[in-house]
């Protein structure tokens, strides 16, 4: 593909990820804060959220199929996604962490594993669409292109 | 070019647990051209400004490192989350405005929950703002105008604080627009300052951003510029 057709596809991803909701303003924040001292901040940023996400969506899966389950524990699993997530703007995740909490207090078993499926939707989700992105750029910067800014 | 280096030489210790806050934290004052320095707990910050265990002495193992004389780690301003395990962000104010040696550093607190009664606490305690996560780069406009005034209150400043100024600037401690004109002579046009702050404050800040009412301590009383942007209501 050419760097215009991939500069528009990049053009067209990253708003549909916008409208459709998957990332909010806050991931516009970190795309600014990336600058030709920091190329890779937003992929940096990102991949620290990837870890960080996995090991806590572990550690939430293994609290909440124990047989006494700490709900403190897990609303404090939860906490963390939920600042992590709102960190880098996914904001899809944010939302289903912010219902989570709310069944946490309530020490709803069911509504928790519910919330928690719905979480891990979510992330992979936003996981995939991120990588997307990021490999566009990538093709973007082999062709030769610059990573056109969004507004 | 002369404020970027004057600017550069304010020096501000960040203070989160999660890597991702602390990555982006330490961006964003960079960002502002800020030396930064990042610690991923109140007691490694305490360690830091040199105010371990025993109160108000540093450890007898290590050179006592007092902060408002060593060049080495002078901090001009303390920016920390709130909810960490062991030591939260205020109890780490309080130890801070509990130091004789430390008490002058600006303490600005970040959390990513909008608690009444958890940013009164902490305004009641010292700390100069309470800024709701994710933090953004219009909210650290603000840290300038708290390093500023804890600058002009400490008489001695550390040399290099002075010296990028010299050629331009002879008063360069008395005069707080040597570094950045926008906040020149705060005290005698706060008004105006403080409405262009706003409208700027309030186009990029959608709504989300909570400034914080004034700070409950009689020696600031005058304006500041989070005063009207959204009432926080205690």
């Amino acid at each position: 593909m050419e760097v215009g057709q991939l500069q528009k596809s990049f053009v067209d991803y990253t708003a549909s990820l916008f409208r459709e909701g998957f990332l909010d303003g806050q991931f516009s924040q970190l795309q600014q804060l990336q600058d030709e001292s920091n190329p890779d901040f937003v992929v940096e940023v990102v991949s620290l959220f990837f870890e960080d996400s996995d090991k806590l969506l572990n550690d939430l899966t293994r609290a909440l199929y124990q047989q006494n389950i700490d709900f403190k524990k897990v609303d404090a699993h939860v906490h963390q996604l939920k600042g992590s997530s709102s960190s880098i703007g996914a904001q899809r995740v944010k939302n289903a962490c912010v219902a989570f909490r709310n069944f946490c207090e309530e020490q709803n078993v069911e509504a928790c594993l519910r919330c928690l499926h719905q979480v891990k939707q979510e992330y992979l989700l936003v996981k995939s669409k991120l990588e997307t992105l990021f490999t566009l750029e990538q093709q973007i910067i082999t062709a030769g292109g610059a990573i056109p800014m969004m507004e | 070019m002369v404020m970027a280096a004057a600017e550069s030489q304010f020096h501000v210790l960040a203070v989160d647990d999660s890597i991702i806050d602390r990555k982006l934290i330490e961006r964003l004052l960079k960002t502002s051209s800020y030396r930064v320095t990042t610690v991923d707990s109140g007691s490694k910050a305490l360690e830091f400004l040199g105010l371990l265990g025993d109160e108000d002495h540093g450890n007898p193992n290590q050179p006592c490192i007092c902060t408002n004389h060593s060049q080495e780690v002078a901090v001009n301003l303390v920016i920390t989350d709130y909810c960490m395990p062991g030591m939260t962000g205020y109890d780490l104010l309080k130890r801070i405005k509990e130091s004789s040696s430390l008490r002058n550093i600006p303490v600005v607190i970040m959390s990513s929950e909008n608690v009444p009664s958890r940013i009164s606490r902490c305004l009641q305690e010292g700390a100069e703002e309470f800024f709701l996560k994710p933090v953004r780069l219009s909210d650290l406009n603000k840290l300038k105008t708290h390093m500023m005034k804890s600058k002009c209150k400490n008489h001695q400043m550390p040399e290099n604080l002075e010296d990028p100024e010299r050629p331009e600037e002879s008063t360069a401690t008395s005069s707080p627009s040597a570094e950045t004109s926008e906040f020149q002579s705060p005290q005698s046009q706060p008004q105006l300052k403080q409405q262009q702050q706003q409208s700027q404050a309030n186009n990029s800040n959608n709504n989300k951003r909570k400034a914080v009412e004034e700070g409950p301590s009689p020696d600031r009383a005058r304006p500041r510029y989070s005063n009207d942007l959204t009432v926080v209501s205690n």
